[in-house]
This record gives structure tokens, C-alpha cells and sequence, in this order.
């Protein structure tokens, strides 16, 4: 809602300038996003007129101008303009004055002496273009700055209105709302009832009358459409960012304007028979205003005559009725519409008219026969002409139901006290009626409020009235209680702190992909879809980070990055049963590049599966088991599922050649993801008795087939349960000389030790004759 | 004669020594007079042939050189050592200044610095961490909240709908992270969870906007208080306080000016002051009678406050960073000046 200063000032006008005015609004929850002057600054231009023009004795195209500027002794100014004539008044900038661009010097022109300079409105910066001095009306005061006499030294206020303040969409609510704050008069424009001076009417049905609780209109006859519209009503509408269009069209948006409530003329002409005013029937076409032609719906009201549909009720009228220059008889419209019955009808269409803003949100039902008056007082003014008796039905207009406001709600709720005298002078501001029994205000909102329907919204009016600023800060009073904490479950900063001291940095990354993404790294046909994307390359909704982490890879690499590593902790988005999906949080990794960063005495070397397995293993706290199996982004050789107390919770590999080559990635990346919720359960420590007695280490080499997986050589030994083994490792694994193609030597170091006594060597020989055994039995082992 | 020949040994002794260079040139020399058939050895077989009052005299004079000769053994190992110790340390000395070797260290997301505090300065007045879905339902992103089909407060809103298998447009991408409160408020009731309800909601939220201050998807933290005396007053205080502690500036002022947010009333928009001005940092309010009624809570007896605030807002604050964008771009350079 943009508005000039000047015209609100007419209605209400608190002693406080114009950056308080808007500090006042902002802080009443009317927040100015806007305030502008209006045009280019200028100083020391007055308006004078002509009395005298003589040829300049040496330049053909000047002029020797006499000026009544009201001093004592007219000026004399050499002008070029060629309508600068005898008896016009114009704007002269003195000596001294400072316009757009430069500064008014008395000067010489080809020998002659001027003081001072007829402008146009090019030089005074209020247009882009003019031809010649600006004339103004002859009866303008001869002297008076011209800021003064074109309003110049307004202001325009923009404001960012919340939807509940539908009240504060026209002049006059605001000029109320500011009145209510400043305590300052409101002298509001006087609006009397027009005498008809013609008997013509036009019959109006409503079908319902709910949805249009008021419906008035009147004919007027022998208006001029062609009428010129006053620069006045012009100014103000500029000024709230309405163009001039037509004198009838600018009466009706200077109405919306003032009052707030939307107006539509129809060329009577066009009408066939009675108004009516009722559903529109599923599909019904009409032609716009705008030129749009719309297929509407049953739950959308139209305006009709016998013919069809005249106007999309409170949104937009009909292109068939609409009047022109030749128009010569008008039907005046002034209804009220319900919120429900306008609300999100226009949008279907993407049409946001400043007559369906308003009515969606709530137009005064008790201006309505108001408006249709000052609108038809307009006309008469400025377009001439007859006006018929007004026509209104009336139906089941909206109550407003008496809302109780407690005061000792209202002070428990704003934490503060306040006195009820000081309540009630509240409401007085604010035009509220209200009953005061014991404590409790029993308050009428007026018809221009739509947002007072309970005690909250009464409490609320008083907060603002009161001031925010004047509700203190006040910690909350509280038990003090512990919240729990769960060892067995590790937070998540846990996991960030490993993957940051393993050189990975954290990256946040879209949750919506490229839909190629999903079908290439996840073999997913059918990822979640968005219905209005932002971009065509989000479109789709992850179903794992990686496609982000590589994105985010190649971007680096674009800006001379070698090597990269990354990890992402996010939502990922399933489908889930019934239409529903389910969401999972994962931690998902990306390295690239060498494994360590360039530093010397250690060989540069690209990182590799193992690499990134041992920071996995540092994310699963050494828990993890990794079994091997194909993914469709992966290596089909180097990729596994990692396992956690024996359910898959993941993903290690590298990234397959082919979507390397797809990426042109001039290196492989290792990537991983993992289940976030299975990662952060872990065990409570559980002390057990530490033994006294020596461990023994004893080291076995076996050689088994190339396919052979050690993580299974490993678990069936560990698996036996053999007497005083501790712990087996492997600790080196050799192919090549000595060794059978297919075959190679695994080393294995066991560790024993009882909590009973020292053991000796024929305890150790037993167990490694018995760990041999398992492997041999089981995986065809041989003692190397 | 005999005495004076012994006592010749010592500066002997003392003249081999020191000729030697290392240990083992110096158990050589050593074996001269303390070896099995050194002077001083053969000296002590020597007492046995003497008188017995002989004999302890010559014993102790032999004593005296005997002490003095190992004296001198020692004090000469001891040199030995030390230099041959200082000669190693010499030749194991390193250009300290050398960088050290290994992994690098990498760093976190500056929204997850911002994040953490939060989440830790909430939870040292016992705030909880409460999440919900981001594909959320029509219901609990708008229907829950108060903000009804058609009503205006859903334009304000530029929402990201799914697109449904059935073509229905039931579920969205939340637009803020308010609907957490709704989950949070149901399953309390549900669980019968003794009041307080105090919790932070940080996550993912989207709008259908992108430009210079507009992300897609941008961070909120949700806050929520509910209990039977909690004031307007109080949620100026925490918020205030919150304000304050973050941006560890005592003298942060916190401006609350009357807004509109169907799921609170009153509302409010927050302002901090900063640089001499305000800068909006959220929303907030009292929860709405109708968000209670939803989730079954006994409008009557309790009340509770609600805000959400801007993550990206508050590390750009923190942190100087001047553009939005750098936040989703993930580029290294902007990323690694947040690692510590």
C-alpha cells in the first residue's frame, strides 16, 4: 500500500514529522518498507507571470520577458521558449535557485541581463520530456514556491501490510489507525447522500446472499467519458501508484483509494435486462478486463445480465461491458463480497486485482452505500450528467460477535499489568465499543475490523497500542530439571569432529538434484518429483547426498582445486507406503585427489578404498564389517556394503569408471554413506577385569585362494572361540614370488592371555594348532 | 720403594686414560692396572707374601690407589659418554621449522557452527532438539497452523509442492520449520510428557525463491515454550538473552514490532540492533488458541511462546559473510576460512 503523506495528513495530522510518523506505523505493525520524495530536488522556484515579451534585440528565437513574481518590481529574464506569451503563469527559478543538474545565475544572454530562468518540467526534473515552459492554471498564486503549490514536498509512504490489516488498505483506515496511536483528530471526508435526479433504475437479484451481503448500484445518465480528470485526483493517484486512465476509471480507483472499497462502472449501454449477481455455472466463459479469457468455476461469483457474465465479482470486470470514450451511461457497482467468497478465486487464473486483495482480506460493510455516494458525487463533479436512485439489496450481513477480553488474561499473557482504566482509553483510541463488568471488556469490533473475532486478538490490539516497546524483557521463572542424555547414543558433532580430523570438510548441498543424478548413481526410475521446481536441474529430491558431493567436487575442480574431500551429514527422501515418504539422515563422504595433503618425505600417492575405509571404521568406532557388493554409482571390484551388528547400514567404494568419465573427473573419488541414526547408537562401556598374567603374541602365516575374503578367515577364527585368544589381526599379505598364482599369504598375529595363570608355549602351540585347523577345514588353508 | 712406585700408578692411570678416545680403548687401558694380572692386582697377590703387621698398612696404601685409579676410570667413561651422548644429539638435530607431516584437518559448514551454538546456548536453559519431516503435509504446514485453504497468509508463503504419483498436491516442502511444533506438541500430549515443552527446532526450510537474499532451501530454528505462566515479557527475555549470548554482545538491543503470523498471537517480528540500525532476525509470538487446539493442549490453563529465526541471517551477522549464495556453492576457498 503505497500513499502520499500529504493526503493523509488532510484527514488526521499529529504533530510529528515524517521520519516519526513512520517509525509510529512501523512499530503499530504497519511496517513502512518504502519511503520516497517525490520527484527531483530542487529550491527557489516561484510562479510567475508573463506581463510583458519582447523580440531580444539580437537573437531572433529569444525573447525579452517582464515577470511578476509578486515583489515590488517585475523581473526581466530573456527566454527561449516558444510559448512564453503575455498572461500565462509558469515557474521561474530566481537567482540563486538549484535544479536538477545545475545552479541559476544572473547572467547575460547575447548582451541582455536576466535574472533568473522560465523552467519546463524536463528542467524541474518532473518529466522526462516537455515541450516549452510549464503553463499553469491562471488562477495560480503568483509568487508561491512551486514545491508548495504542486505538493512537491510530499512524501510516499510504502507499507508492508500483514493480511489482517485489510482495514488499513485505503486513506482512511490509515488515517484512523494513526489516529488511534497519536490520539490526534480524525476529520474523515464528508460524504452526502446525491439527490436523484432521474428516475432509471436497474433491478438487481442476488442469488446469494451470504456471499454478497450487500449489493448497491445505480444508473447515471449523460456522464462525458472524455472528461479531463483533475490534476488533484491525478497527483494522488500517481502517488499511490495508480496511472491516470479514464475520468470514470480514475474516479472508481480514487474511491478504492480513499475509502477502501472497490467500485466497478458498467456501460450501461451494454447491459441487457436485470443485474444479477450469482454462482458462476462449472466452466462458464468470460473475457476479462485485462484481455484474459478464463473458463470459471462453480464456486466463483460472477456479476451477470441476462446475456451472461458481466464481471468476475470482486476480482475483475467483464471486457463486454466495459466502459470507453463513447460511453454515455453508466451503472455504478458498490457490494460487498465475503472474504471466503473471493479468497484464492483469482489466483487460479494468477490474477491478484487491488479489488480482489482487498475483498480476500476484508472490506468495510459499513462503507458501502458511503462509497457508491462519494463515487457518484465524483462523477457528477468531473464527467457531468444525471444520477437514478440507488439500488441495494441487502442480505445476511456479517455479525460481529462481542469478544470478552479478561484482564487477568491480558496481563498473564504480556507478562506485564496493566489498569483497566488504561485499557479502556485504549479501545476509546481505537473506536472500539465495549462493556466493562468486572474485570471483563466485552468489546464490538467495527465493521472495517476482520481480525477481532477472539480474546487473543483483543489482547494483541492492546499490546500494539500500548507498545510493544513497553513490555519488558523478563527472564522466565522455571524448575530447573536435567534433560536427558543418552551415552548410547552419540551426538552428532561426534561424527563431524572424526571426519574434520580426517581432513574432510563439511559442505550443505540442495535437497532437491538433477533427476540424471538419481537415475545414473541410484538406478532410481522414480524419485520424488516437485511439482514447481526452481530450476529444471532441481527438480527430483535426493535419495542420496552423493550426487551433491560430486557436484560440489566438480566445482572445486573447476576452480583449480587437486584435491578435495568433503562430507555432507543430511536428509535423504524416500517413498514410502500410502503415498507418504520417509526421510533418513545420512553421512555421506567424497574423497579425491591424494591421500595426504603435498608434504614432504612421504610419496605422493592417490587416495584409495582402504583410505577411506579407515575413516569409515573411525565413524563406526572399529565396528564396522564390509562386505562386497555392486552399487550402480560404484567400482564393481572396489565396492562393499558396510555392516553394523550384521545390518547393512551403508556404502564404501569408488566411484565407478564410467560416471568418472561421465564427470570427467581426471581422477577416481572414493565415496561413502552411511545410515546417520544406526551410526550414532553405540555401546555404554562396560568395565571387564583386566588380567594379571603375561599375554602371549604368536604369528601364523597361511596361504589361501586369491578369493578367499579375509573378513572370513578372520570371523571364523575369531568365531571358534578358542581358549585364551584375546585377539587375532592381520598384519601382511603377500603375493608373488614363492606364492601359487591364485594363492596368497595372509600373516596373522594371535594374542592370548588368562586371567587364571601365566601360560606357557604348550598352551600357545595348542591354540595355533587349533586356529590352523579352522582355517584349513574350512577355507582350505595351508601353514605357509 | 714400594709406596712410591704404587703411587706413580696413579698419574699413570690418569695418562692412559685420558689418551683414550672411546669406551672401548678405555676398558683396554683399564685392564693395565685393574685387569687379572694388572699393577694393582698383582699388588694385592702381593700382601699375602708380607708380615701380617705388614700388612695392613701396604692393604690400605694400595686402598688409597686403587680408589684413585677407578676415580680416574670413571671420570674418564663418565667424559667418554657424555661426548660421544652430545656427538649423537648433534648428528640427530632437526630444522624444527620443517612442517609436520600427515593428514591435513578439514573444517565444518559455517551453518553448522551457528547450529551448534544455538543449539548449545538453548540447551543451557534446558531447550530440547526436536526434528520433523521436510516433506510435510499440507496439514501440519499450514491446516495445523492456522493458515486455512485460501487464506491469504499461504501467498505469503512460495511453496514447493510434491508431485504426487495420484497428482495430488498433499504434501509440500515445508516452508518454515513452525510445523516441528505441531509434531513436537502432538507426541507430548500423546506421551503425557510433563510440562515444560521446551525445544529448538533447527532444519531445512524452502520457498520457491532465488536471488542475491533469497536461497531455495535455507536454514530456521524453531523455538518453542509452553507451560502454565509463560508471558510475552518472557519471550522478549529469552530472545533478548539469546541475542546477546551469541553475538556475545552485552549492549544488543532486541526491538519487538507488532506482526502477523496465524499460528501466534500476539506476533511479532524481531529486530537486534546492529551497526546503528535494526535488522530483522525472525518471528515470533504467543502460540495461537487454534495451534493448541489442534494438538490438544488446554488453551485455558497453558500458553507458550514461539519463534523462528533466520540460520543463514545469523551467521552472515556473525560471521561478515556478505552473500547468501556463498552458503550452497560450497566453495573451498569460502569453506576452509571457517576451520579452527
Amino acid at each position: 500500500m503505497q500513499f502520499s503523506e500529504q493526503w493523509l495528513r488532510e484527514y488526521t495530522n499529529p504533530a510529528i514529522d515524517t521520519d516519526a510518523l513512520s517509525h509510529l506505523l512501523t512499530m503499530a505493525g504497519l511496517e513502512v518498507e518504502g519511503l520516497d520524495g517525490v520527484g527531483a530536488e530542487f529550491s527557489k522556484v516561484v510562479i510567475a507571470e508573463i506581463i510583458s515579451a519582447e523580440k531580444h534585440p539580437d537573437a531572433d528565437r529569444l525573447q525579452l520577458l517582464k515577470v511578476n513574481i509578486g515583489a515590488a518590481e517585475p523581473l526581466q529574464i530573456v527566454c527561449g521558449a516558444s510559448n512564453a506569451r503575455v498572461g500565462i503563469k509558469a515557474p521561474c527559478a530566481l537567482v540563486g535557485a538549484v535544479l536538477p543538474g545545475f545552479e541559476i545565475k544572473q547572467a547575460k544572454v547575447r548582451g541582455v541581463e536576466s535574472f533568473g530562468m522560465m523552467c519546463s518540467e524536463k528542467e524541474l526534473g518532473l518529466a522526462a520530456e516537455s515541450a516549452g515552459i510549464l503553463e499553469f492554471p491562471l488562477d495560480a498564486p503568483v509568487g508561491q514556491d512551486i514545491r508548495e503549490f504542486l505538493g512537491l514536498n510530499d512524501k510516499l509512504f510504502t507499507l508492508k501490510l500483514t493480511p489482517n490489516r485489510s482495514d488499513c488498505l485505503s486513506l482512511v483506515g490509515i488515517a484512523r489507525e494513526v489516529a488511534a496511536l497519536t490520539g490526534t483528530e480524525l476529520a474523515l471526508p464528508n460524504v452526502e447522500a446525491v439527490k436523484s435526479t432521474i428516475a432509471d433504475t436497474k433491478a438487481v437479484n442476488v442469488a446469494d446472499q451470504e456471499a454478497c451481503a450487500i449489493y448497491s448500484g445505480r444508473l447515471m445518465k449523460g456522464v462525458n467519458a472524455q472528461a479531463t480528470t483533475p490534476a488533484w485526483m491525478v497527483r494522488r493517484l500517481e502517488r499511490s501508484g495508480l496511472h491516470s486512465i479514464s475520468a470514470i476509471v480514475d474516479i472508481t480507483n480514487y474511491v478504492l483509494l480513499e475509502l477502501g472499497q472497490p467500485m466497478h462502472a458498467f456501460d450501461a449501454a451494454k447491459l441487457s435486462g436485470d443485474i444479477h449477481v450469482r454462482w458462476a455455472s462449472q466452466g462458464e466463459e468470460m473475457a476479462l478486463l485485462n484481455q484474459q479469457s478464463v473458463k470459471l468455476d462453480k464456486d466463483m461469483l460472477v456479476i451477470a445480465d441476462s446475456i451472461g457474465a458481466i464481471a468476475f465479482a470482486g476480482v475483475m470486470g467483464g471486457s463486454s461491458t466495459a466502459v470507453s470514450d463513447s460511453t454515455q451511461d453508466i451503472f455504478l457497482e458498490s457490494a460487498f463480497f465475503t472474504p471466503d467468497t473471493i479468497a484464492g478465486k483469482g489466483r487460479r487464473f494468477g490474477i491478484s486485482t487491488d479489488s480482489s486483495y482487498r475483498f480476500e482480506r476484508g472490506v468495510d460493510y459499513g462503507r458501502t452505500l458511503q462509497a457508491l455516494e462519494r463515487a457518484t458525487a465524483l462523477v457528477l463533479e468531473i464527467c457531468g450528467g444525471q444520477a437514478g436512485p440507488v439500488t441495494a439489496v441487502k442480505g445476511a450481513m456479517p455479525v460481529r460477535v462481542p469478544t470478552k477480553l479478561r484482564m487477568a488474561k491480558l496481563n498473564s499473557i504480556l507478562g506485564i499489568t496493566l489498569e483497566e482504566r488504561l485499557v479502556a482509553k485504549l479501545f476509546d483510541q481505537l473506536g472500539f465499543a465495549y462493556v466493562l463488568k468486572a474485570g471483563v471488556f466485552e468489546v464490538s469490533p467495527p465493521s472495517y475490523r476482520f481480525d477481532i473475532e477472539r480474546e487473543e486478538d483483543l489482547i494483541e490490539e492492546i499490546a500494539r497500542l500500548h507498545g510493544y516497546d513497553s513490555i519488558p524483557a523478563i527472564a522466565p521463572i522455571a524448575d530447573l530439571r536435567m534433560l536427558p542424555s543418552s551415552e548410547g547414543r552419540a551426538a552428532r558433532h561426534v561424527f563431524q569432529n572424526a571426519l574434520v580430523a580426517n581432513d574432510y570438510q563439511e559442505v550443505v548441498t540442495y535437497s532437491f538434484v538433477d533427476e540424471s543424478w538419481e537415475h545414473d548413481l541410484l538406478a532410481n526410475a522414480n524419485p520424488i518429483k516437485l511439482k514447481n521446481p526452481i530450476a529444471s536441474n532441481l527438480s527430483v529430491m535426493r535419495s542420496s547426498i552423493w550426487g551433491g558431493l560430486l557436484d560440489a567436487l566438480v566445482y572445486n575442480l573447476n576452480r583449480q582445486q587437486t584435491r578435495v574431500r568433503l562430507f555432507e551429514i543430511g536428509p535423504t527422501y524416500h517413498d514410502a507406503a500410502n503415498n507418504t515418504y520417509a526421510e533418513t539422515t545420512r553421512i555421506s563422504g567424497l574423497a579425491y585427489g591424494d591421500s595426504l595433503p603435498e608434504q614432504w618425505g612421504e610419496a605422493a600417492r592417490s587416495v584409495d578404498f582402504y583410505d577411506v575405509k579407515a575413516d569409515v571404521d573411525h565413524l563406526t568406532f572399529g565396528r564396522a564389517e564390509y562386505v562386497a557388493a555392486e552399487h550402480p554409482a560404484l567400482h564393481p571390484g572396489q565396492s562393499a556394503k558396510v555392516m553394523l551388528d550384521g545390518k547393512a547400514i551403508g556404502w564404501i567404494g569408488k566411484l565407478h569408471p564410467k560416471w568418472q568419465q561421465h564427470y570427467q573427473l581426471p581422477k577416481g573419488a572414493v565415496l561413502f554413506e552411511l545410515d546417520f541414526a544406526a551410526l550414532q547408537q553405540c555401546k555404554v562401556p562396560a568395565y571387564s577385569e583386566v588380567s594379571k598374567f603375561p599375554p602371549i603374541r604368536r604369528d601364523m602365516a597361511v596361504l589361501v585362494e586369491e578369493k578367499v575374503a579375509v573378513s572370513e578367515l578372520l570371523n571364523a577364527m575369531q568365531g571358534a572361540n578358542v581358549e585364551f585368544v584375546t585377539e587375532i589381526g592381520l598384519f601382511d599379505v603377500y603375493r608373488g614370488k614363492g606364492i601359487a598364482e591364485n594363492q596368497k599369504s595372509l600373516a596373522f598375529f594371535v594374542m592370548m592371555q588368562d586371567d587364571q595363570k601365566s601360560l606357557v608355549d604348550a598352551d600357545a602351540d595348542n591354540v595355533m594348532v587349533s586356529l590352523l585347523d579352522v582355517v584349513k577345514k574350512q577355507f582350505g588353508a595351508e601353514l605357509r | 720403594m714400594q709406596n712410591t712406585s704404587l703411587e706413580s700408578l696413579i698419574p699413570e692411570a690418569e695418562r692412559d686414560f685420558s689418551a683414550c678416545a672411546n669406551i672401548n680403548d678405555l676398558e683396554q687401558a683399564k685392564a693395565k692396572f685393574l685387569g687379572k694380572s694388572g699393577s694393582l692386582t698383582e699388588a694385592m697377590k702381593g700382601l699375602g707374601k708380607l708380615s701380617n703387621e705388614e700388612r695392613p698398612a701396604a692393604g690400605a696404601a694400595i686402598n688409597v690407589v686403587k680408589k684413585a685409579v677407578e676415580a680416574a676410570l670413571k671420570a674418564r667413561r663418565d667424559a667418554i659418554m657424555l661426548a660421544e651422548q652430545e656427538k649423537q644429539l648433534a648428528g640427530e638435530s632437526l630444522d624444527v621449522t620443517l612442517p609436520a607431516r600427515g593428514q591435513g584437518k578439514g573444517g565444518l559448514h559455517p551453518v553448522s557452527l551457528t547450529l551448534a551454538r544455538v543449539e548449545s546456548l538453548f540447551h543451557s536453559i534446558g531447550f530440547d532438539v526436536a526434528e520433523g519431516p521436510e516433506i510435510e503435509s499440507d496439514f501440519y504446514n499450514f491446516t495445523a497452523l492456522n493458515i486455512p485453504d485460501n487464506h491469504p497468509a499461504r501467498a505469503m508463503h512460495d511453496t514447493f509442492y510434491v508431485d504426487a504419483a495420484d497428482g495430488s498436491l498433499d504434501y509440500v516442502l515445508r516452508t518454515h520449520t513452525s510445523p516441528v511444533q505441531v509434531h513436537y506438541m502432538q507426541d507430548a500430549m500423546k506421551n503425557k510428557t510433563d510440562m515444560p515443552l521446551k525445544i529448538i527446532a533447527p532444519g531445512r526450510v524452502y520457498r520457491v525463491d532465488s536471488d542475491a537474499t533469497h536461497s531455495p532451501m535455507f536454514h530456521q530454528v524453531e523455538g518453542l515454550w509452553v507451560d502454565e505462566n509463560i508471558s510475552f515479557a518472557n519471550l522478549k527475555g529469552v530472545v533478548q538473552d539469546f541475542l546477546q549470548r551469541f553475538f556475545e554482545r552485552d549492549d544488543l538491543q532486541v526491538r519487538f514490532r507488532p506482526s502477523f503470523f496465524p499460528f501466534t498471537e500476539p506476533s511479532a517480528e524481531m529486530d537486534m540492533s546492529w551497526n546503528g540500525g535494526w535488522l530483522e532476525i525472525g518471528g515470533c509470538g504467543m502460540v495461537h488458541p487454534e495451534v493448541f487446539k489442534h494438538v490438544g493442549i488446554d488453551a485455558e490453563k497453558y500458553r507458550g511462546f514461539a519463534f523462528g529465526l533466520g540460520v543463514e541471517r545469523l551467521t552472515m551477522l556473525r560471521y561478515g559473510v556478505n552473500d547468501l549464495r556463498h552458503f550452497f556453492n560450497n566453495d573451498l576457498r569460502f569453506l576452509q576460512q571457517f576451520g579452527r
